[in-house]
């Protein structure tokens, strides 16, 4: 269960990122909005909502809103998850947004995140305003109802209080040590 | 015809596959139960050959063979007829092995 709910403020990192940065969740205090998601290589529910995520920060770019996603995968068990595997990924679907790799796990159980993808979004003050999945639907984008992070997000944007605050993660579990 | 469902718990959409299988059996009129198996451990995916979940098998036989099978306890990525990845096969795919299972492969 994670370990953040709506209100709460963001717990901070320092993680290296496929840009071979290190990237501190503090660099994006000037941001709008931040979504810290929870994600990986391997898992097919991360991969069909891959390009809904990369589609989500070219539209919300220009707003002020950053997508950090974050690997905590175990790869020695499971390496399409390594660091390279990340780079690689990352390069070939042209993320537009800094892929991060948590492997002590530390963040990952910080947050108390628990799936690929979780998402945990916070506004300009870096407090919790949506935690959750990505839309109702992860097998169709076209059959989509409910655009959870979409919504979420607008509503940030607007300084309202997301009308969906929290889901139900769905995707893999994330595979501990 | 002997068909199998091999799920792993953790992943979520196990049950709606399961209703996929059954749903797409009934139309191609395929009577039988399936073999529904819960997969719980390692060494129970390699002991069953297990790429990930939902896995189905016709006659012994995968209806999407993975060209580098490893045997664990995961989700499975199946591409779909558009390209799509998907957690779950899609209904084309389980009917295709059904009407022809002999053009799978060993699961």
């Amino acid at each position: 269960m994670a370990n953040l709910k709506p209100g709460d403020k963001a717990i901070p990192f320092v993680l290296p990122g496929v840009d071979d940065r290190r990237h501190a969740l503090e660099n994006y205090a000037d941001k709008e909005a931040v979504a810290v998601i929870f994600t990986c290589n391997h898992c097919p529910y991360a991969r069909a909502w891959e390009d809904r995520l990369i589609g989500i920060q070219a539209d919300y770019a220009s707003h002020g809103v950053q997508l950090v996603a974050i690997n905590a995968n175990d790869a020695k068990k499971y390496p399409d998850d390594s660091f390279l595997r990340m780079k690689e990924r990352s390069e070939k679907k042209g993320f537009n947004f800094p892929y991060l790799y948590d492997e002590s796990q530390e963040i990952a159980r910080a947050y108390g995140a628990e799936r690929t993808p979780e998402i945990f979004l916070f506004d300009k003050g870096g407090t919790l305003r949506y935690h959750g999945t990505v839309d109702d639907n992860y097998e169709d984008p076209a059959a989509v109802k409910a655009h959870y992070l979409r919504e979420a997000l607008e509503e940030v944007l607007a300084g309202r209080e997301p009308s969906t605050a929290k889901t139900t993660p769905v995707g893999c579990t994330i595979k501990w040590k | 015809m002997r068909v199998s469902f091999l799920y792993y718990e953790d992943c979520p959409s196990h049950d709606l596959a399961l209703e996929r299988l059954r749903e797409v059996m009934a139309e191609e009129s395929i009577l039988g139960e399936v073999e529904v198996i819960k997969v719980e451990t390692e060494e129970q995916a390699r002991e069953l050959r297990f790429v990930g979940s939902p896995t189905i098998r016709v006659d012994g036989q995968d209806i999407d063979p993975p060209s580098d099978p490893r045997y664990a306890l995961t989700c499975r990525a199946y591409r779909l007829e558009d390209d799509r990845i998907s957690p779950l096969p899609s209904e084309d795919m389980i009917r295709r092995a059904l009407r022809s299972p002999a053009k799978s492969q060993p699961g």
